[in-house]
């Protein structure tokens, strides 16, 4: 099971579980959607949005902006795509939700540098050491 | 030169905890081997056909007397005794144990130095002229810009996983002597017509197996803008790169996919929505740096001494090697000194300890205390008073650091090649050597006058090849080194790749071949100030190929 940590380290439950099956959930309950899935469906309320790192986050609909939550994906450990992804999305107050990474980057040897680019939420790869990783993130100033 | 603030040696020290905490989590098996070989690649750590090699970053190739002693320390302590200067002017040990490198990173940081991006795909070292502050063709001395870069681009959260290697290179002369046209950025600090300083910027050069010349980007580019438009550059490199495919991730192949103009709108774009914020260079921000260089008290009686054309006079190997290893230097009555690394019977670039703590020794005595790397893979002392250029010489001739050849045919540029590398197809040391052996009579040579001869064991272009006026690759034919040949490279302003002058030579053949190639160039010039590239430029190709191919013809 994957931990959920808060920029200070701490360990924050998952308001918004991936929602993959087919079908619709009850009207108003959180969960996360990929981008497409979330246009599909016009943009409904409580979501929150998985946005794969392709995507040009400069021209994201106003609706997505408005998300309590961004979602970006590591889909390898040395991919880097989400972290400039994360620099646009959180410059001059474009986007002001919570920005959470998530992937296979999101390892204790990149942490600093993701809490430094913005990001207010991280989803730790399964093989993660939780607690270094919550001291990392808990001494890690940022600029 | 520039000295660490505070802040700066605790991020050194930082990441020699880190790294050092890395390396141990590997060594237990607790950090996977994969992601260890990215960590390990950012802090210069490769691991190598025999043992692991560590390269060592010397920003735009400025060394103190005291780091050099640290090198020679280095090599003696942690390696067989030497190190090897390399194109990119950092140095490279072949020969450390993996277990010891976070004690090698942790000596270095008591120096101010070391290895960070010097390898994985981040922004890498940043490179210059070797001769910035001293030559007499400079407009400005590049390396307080090189060195706000260097800031800018070490740590930098957003860069470290990039597509690929990124490379960035200053010059701020006419003869542009740092290769910047065949980098990724390439940046050229120019003058506008209004007197105005600033950047002409170059992008999607590169070497390597798909080798490309950089273009302009921008025609001028205010001095002030300089990390804000470096910084759209790599954020839409970071972004639209390819990823898919190892051989296509370098910016130039974004730059061409794209194209020039359409990269060019995007990286506009990006610049004018950061233009004016953080990254903007403040006034004072310059100055303040541009004080850390060049402030020495130079000897302004240097010029008056009478001795120097004495010795000339009377000495005609100090007078053959005063024709070769000098430059004219901006005070009078001062040089910048070439120290050769391309002796007989010596890996270019390569460098002993011994030798090392005697150079550190002689940038004390001679050259305030500093010494510069090469892209030619060579030393400078860059300060020296004319009545010092005697004594100096004898030393350098008993350390074997004398050859009259800088700029010469023995002068090649050259990867480690077989001896070391698991990539290489070629023995390139053994060549060097066959060739240095060839062509050993200085008279020849400098007969022949001005020749970049490039030497590269492989298709990644280390010996930059491409940009040889002679370039050899290395190629593997069944199991068996040949040689493939181009002419007409150049790194200069006049960035240009070599031509292949047909099929590739046999390693018995690679020292015949390029004997031929210069025998042809003598007879075809049209008189001895027509070099060897200007001699190609004008004749072309067939003429070289007839000669080398005669069974062809």
């Amino acid at each position: 099971m994957s931990l959920l940590l808060d920029r200070l380290g701490q360990r924050i439950p998952d308001l918004y579980p991936e929602w993959t099956e087919p079908g619709t959930p009850p009207p108003g309950q959180p969960r996360l959607l990929t981008l497409e899935r979330f246009m599909e469906e016009g943009a409904p309320a409580a979501a929150a949005v998985l946005l794969p790192n392709t995507a040009n986050v400069l021209s994201l609909p106003a609706s997505v902006l408005a998300c309590p939550l961004l979602v970006l994906d590591y889909p390898a450990f040395a991919d880097g795509r989400a972290y400039s992804q994360a620099r646009l999305l959180s410059r001059n107050g474009r986007y002001s939700g919570e920005l959470r990474a998530r992937g296979g980057a999101v390892v204790y040897d990149q942490l600093r540098m993701l809490k430094i680019c913005c990001f207010t939420q991280f989803l730790l790869r399964a093989d993660q050491d939780d607690e270094a990783c919550s001291l990392l993130l808990s001494s890690t100033a940022t600029r | 030169m520039y000295r660490y603030n505070q802040q700066d040696q605790a991020g050194v020290d930082a990441r020699v905890a880190e790294f050092r905490d890395q390396t141990a989590r590997y060594l237990a098996g607790s950090l996977s081997a994969d992601e260890f070989r990215h960590l390990r690649l950012r802090n210069g750590l490769y691991v190598q056909r025999f043992a692991p090699m560590l390269r060592v970053s010397i920003p735009y190739g400025l060394l103190s007397s005291k780091q050099m002693r640290m090198l020679a320390h280095i090599a003696r302590k942690y390696d067989k005794g030497y190190g090897h200067f390399t194109t990119r002017q950092n140095i490279q040990y072949n020969w450390p144990k993996l277990e010891t490198v976070p004690d090698i990173l942790a000596d270095l940081a008591t120096v101010e130095m070391h290895a960070i991006q010097t390898s994985g795909n981040c922004i890498r070292n940043i490179t210059s002229d070797p001769l910035a502050g001293a030559a007499r063709d400079e407009l400005v001395d590049p390396r307080p810009y090189c060195e706000l870069t260097r800031h800018w681009a070490t740590f930098h959260p957003e860069f470290n996983w990039l597509p690929r290697k990124f490379k960035l290179a200053f010059s701020a002369t006419t003869s542009d002597r740092a290769a910047t046209r065949v980098h990724d950025i390439g940046i050229h600090i120019v003058r506008n017509a209004a007197g105005e300083l600033g950047y002409e910027v170059y992008v999607g050069g590169g070497l390597g197996r798909t080798p490309i010349i950089g273009q302009k980007i921008r025609d001028f580019l205010p001095e002030a803008d300089l990390l804000s438009y470096c910084e759209a550059i790599l954020r839409i490199y970071n972004l639209l790169g390819r990823r898919d495919n190892i051989y296509k991730a370098r910016i130039k192949i974004l730059v061409k996919e794209m194209g020039l103009a359409a990269f060019a709108e995007q990286v506009e774009a990006e610049w004018q929505r950061i233009k004016d914020g953080p990254l903007k260079l403040q006034a004072g921000q310059l100055e303040a740096m541009k004080a850390h260089f060049g402030s020495f008290h130079y000897d302004a009686s240097a010029a008056a001494d009478q001795s120097y054309a004495q010795r000339l006079e009377r000495d005609s190997a100090f007078a053959a090697w005063t024709k070769r290893n000098l430059q004219p230097h901006r005070v009078d009555g001062y040089h910048l000194v070439f120290l050769s690394l391309k002796a007989r019977g010596v890996a270019p670039g390569d460098v002993d300890a011994a030798q090392m703590d005697a150079i550190a020794d002689l940038a004390d005595r001679y050259s305030f205390g500093e010494l510069r790397a090469t892209h030619n893979q060579n030393l400078v002392l860059a300060d020296v008073r004319q009545q010092d250029l005697y004594p100096l010489w004898q030393e350098l001739v008993r350390l074997n650091l004398a050859t009259p050849n800088i700029g010469l045919l023995t002068d090649v540029i050259c990867c480690p090649g077989l001896d070391f590398c698991s990539l290489s197809n070629a023995s390139s040391i053994a060549v060097a050597e066959e060739i240095f052996d060839r062509f050993e009579s200085l008279d020849y040579q400098h007969d022949i006058g001005e020749i970049k001869l490039n030497m590269s064991g492989c298709m990644n272009g280390c010996g930059h090849h491409s940009v040889g006026h002679i370039g050899v690759l290395g190629v593997d034919k069944k199991g068996e080194e040949w040689y493939q040949i181009t002419l007409g490279g150049s790194s200069g302003n006049d960035a240009s790749l070599g031509d292949r002058t047909g099929p590739s030579v046999e390693r018995a053949h690679i020292a015949d071949a390029i004997q031929t190639l210069v025998e042809t160039y003598l007879e075809l010039r049209l008189n001895e100030d027509e070099s060897f590239l200007d001699c190609y430029r004008r004749v072309g190709m067939p003429a070289y190929k007839r000669r080398l191919y005669p069974e062809a013809a």
